[in-house]
């Protein structure tokens, strides 16, 4: 992404060594100027937020912040607590069900758009567009197609089959699974479309080499199609990843964390504790904790993509 | 010569055309139209996009049906008797705590969220893909990467030290504070966007306009803005859809009063007091869910651009 043109900066030293540019810090002003609101941003929000939160989560504040440190008592609490742990169980869970789940749907669904068929925009526009709506808006559709009474259930029921039982979201063992089913309709349209950006890149004449060696189809995509578009898989991997773990908005909506606390995630539970139970030491350790999550799906992509891409 | 020309009017005669010649005589074609394989292709494609229409679709029919026949049960059937008053409920007299008038409060905030927090973000953000791309300077790139990251980080962590802020400077709880809380947070990958497109126009441009003495402000409103109109498409719908359909921000930056259609939408339906009227509640969500699906389907491509781009902001 960003650096296919860092070789032709030029641009940026008009005037290479003329004498009658007095400082380094004049040059190209204008651009520092413009990139100053930007800067603070960064600067500011972006990192010092982020560093405060972290020291913050060292402390025992409670209703307002206080700078008075207890060392790794806010973590210790935070991994005693059964509501954490849940949290961490269920994002697990949706973590890598929504992962499986959204990576052979979008890809299956990308390879079937792939087969050159007629009304592709139609279709593409029908599993696009729930990208488009809100969780919230999501899981208050799931939350109603799911209600025992008149939804799936009921309809099952009334159809003769009494003691038929699908009621996610009033069931705590199982209330993640009816999260799931929403988030997977919301977002596999999007990965469908980025899996069939990636088909598309792919070289038609694979397709021919492949058919004059009588490779059957579904072997060309798992042993050929499907290793090349590695960095298709692994940009996807990323976003679904990041996204997963700031999952919020859907559990509010669909369940509001129940029943009891079977389905609370860990941004839920930093919103909570940070803003409705008054205790922002512990909000603070929890909302170090997904920092850190994500920081373990960054760091190796950032280094394979940018680092990588410096030494080829 | 005429026949074929009829033929070619409509798809539909084409594909009579086409199975004519599957079912003809010449033995090898017929995999064209209706083999096994086409059937089963078009079959999931079907099936899978029943799945995703449904929701919508018992949405729709839900918030088109009064009480009593809701009560009945099938959510799948289509209403016996139109009735437009769950909508007309939801905009007017709907209940958020004490305030009863309705949806309409909530749209009428995001409205007000919503414009100035395209504008800002958009503004600022192409005017630093600009300098960017074009004007680097040292640290310029490191910079960038920085931003980048800072696109990943999860908000949760930011959220309390941009309270603080907020809350010194006064403007915490207002809707001005949503905005600039919604510009921060859009800068990064709109930076990106503009910074990526700015990039790849052609060098000899740029240089041209230096050449001929204009400065950094001339060369980015008579030169890069007359030329970006597509992207700035893009950032439009990024940044509707994306403040529209925004959550967390809302319920921690806004007050009751100021709460934008999301918080109100979720404060109306998952509600514990009075009875549940679930086609009033599919009405207000309906309510919501138009205007970024308004804009889905009038932008078409250019909506599938933009998430490609924008999907970093998750």
């Amino acid at each position: 992404m960003p650096h296919p043109m860092s070789s032709q900066s030029a641009a940026s030293k008009p005037i290479p060594k003329s004498s009658g540019r007095p400082n380094q810090l004049f040059r190209n002003l204008n651009s520092k100027i413009a990139l100053t609101p930007m800067m603070l941003v960064a600067a500011v929000v972006f990192f010092g937020g982020t560093v405060w939160t972290v020291i913050y989560s060292f402390t025992n504040s409670r209703l307002l912040p206080r700078a008075s440190f207890v060392g790794i008592d806010q973590y210790e609490r935070l991994w005693a607590s059964s509501r954490w742990i849940i949290s961490i169980q269920n994002l697990l869970v949706y973590g890598i069900l929504s992962l499986i789940f959204s990576l052979v749907v979008g890809f299956v669904l990308a390879a079937l758009m792939d087969q050159k068929i007629r009304f592709e925009s139609a279709f593409r526009t029908i599993f696009l567009y729930p990208f488009a709506l809100s969780f919230i808006v999501t899981g208050l559709v799931w939350q109603w197609i799911l209600n025992p009474e008149f939804g799936v259930q009921g309809i099952v029921r009334s159809l003769g089959w009494t003691s038929f039982t699908f009621d996610p979201l009033y069931n705590p063992d199982i209330v993640i699974y009816g999260i799931l089913i929403a988030g997977l309709w919301q977002g596999t349209g999007l990965v469908m479309c980025l899996m069939l950006a990636g088909l598309r890149g792919i070289d038609e004449d694979i397709w021919k080499a492949a058919r004059v060696d009588g490779i059957p189809m579904w072997r060309t995509y798992i042993f050929v199609v499907i290793p090349m578009m590695r960095p298709v898989f692994i940009t996807t991997l990323v976003l679904i990843g990041s996204g997963i773990v700031k999952l919020y908005d859907l559990v509010v909506a669909q369940t509001s964390g129940g029943p009891g606390n079977a389905s609370e995630v860990p941004a839920k539970y930093v919103y909570d504790y940070m803003f409705q139970a008054q205790n922002l030491g512990q909000g603070f350790a929890a909302s170090t904790m997904m920092l850190l999550t994500v920081a373990i799906i960054i760091v190796p992509w950032a280094y394979l993509e940018f680092g990588g891409k410096k030494r080829g | 010569m005429a026949n074929v020309s009829i033929l070619n009017a409509t798809g539909a005669a084409i594909d009579a055309v086409r199975t004519e010649v599957a079912a003809g005589p010449r033995g090898k074609r017929p995999k064209k139209v209706l083999s096994g394989r086409n059937i089963m292709v078009y079959g999931t494609l079907g099936l899978a996009a029943l799945y995703y229409l449904l929701p919508l679709y018992v949405m729709v029919v839900t918030s088109l049906k009064g009480m009593p026949e809701v009560r009945l049960g099938n959510i799948f059937s289509p209403p016996m008797e139109i009735t437009f008053e769950p909508w007309v409920k939801a905009w007017a007299q709907a209940c958020t705590g004490l305030n009863c008038d309705g949806l309409s409060r909530g749209f009428w905030n995001s409205v007000r969220i919503l414009v100035p927090s395209v504008i800002v973000s958009i503004a600022v953000a192409s005017v630093s893909g600009y300098a960017l791309a074009n004007w680097r300077f040292k640290g310029s790139e490191l910079f960038f990467s920085v931003l980048i990251i800072g696109a990943f980080i999860p908000y949760q962590v930011m959220i309390y030290p941009l309270v603080i802020i907020l809350r010194e400077i006064g403007i915490y709880g207002s809707l001005t504070g949503l905005v600039i809380v919604h510009t921060i947070f859009g800068m990064p990958i709109l930076t990106l966007l503009f910074r990526n497109y700015f990039a790849g126009l052609p060098e000899e441009l740029f240089k041209a306009a230096r050449i001929d003495g204009a400065g950094f402000w001339q060369i980015y409103g008579r030169i890069m803005l007359p030329m970006s109109l597509p992207i700035f498409v893009v950032a439009i719908i990024i940044q509707v859809t994306g403040i529209w359909n925004d959550f967390l921000f809302g319920v921690v930056f806004t007050r009751p009063d100021t709460y934008p259609m999301t918080v109100q939408l979720n404060n109306i339906v998952n509600s514990v007091q009075g009875v549940k009227e679930y086609n009033v509640n599919m009405a207000a969500t309906l309510l919501t869910g138009a205007v970024p699906l308004i804009v889905y389907f009038v932008s078409g491509r250019l909506f599938v651009r933009g998430i490609a781009a924008g999907a970093v902001k998750g």
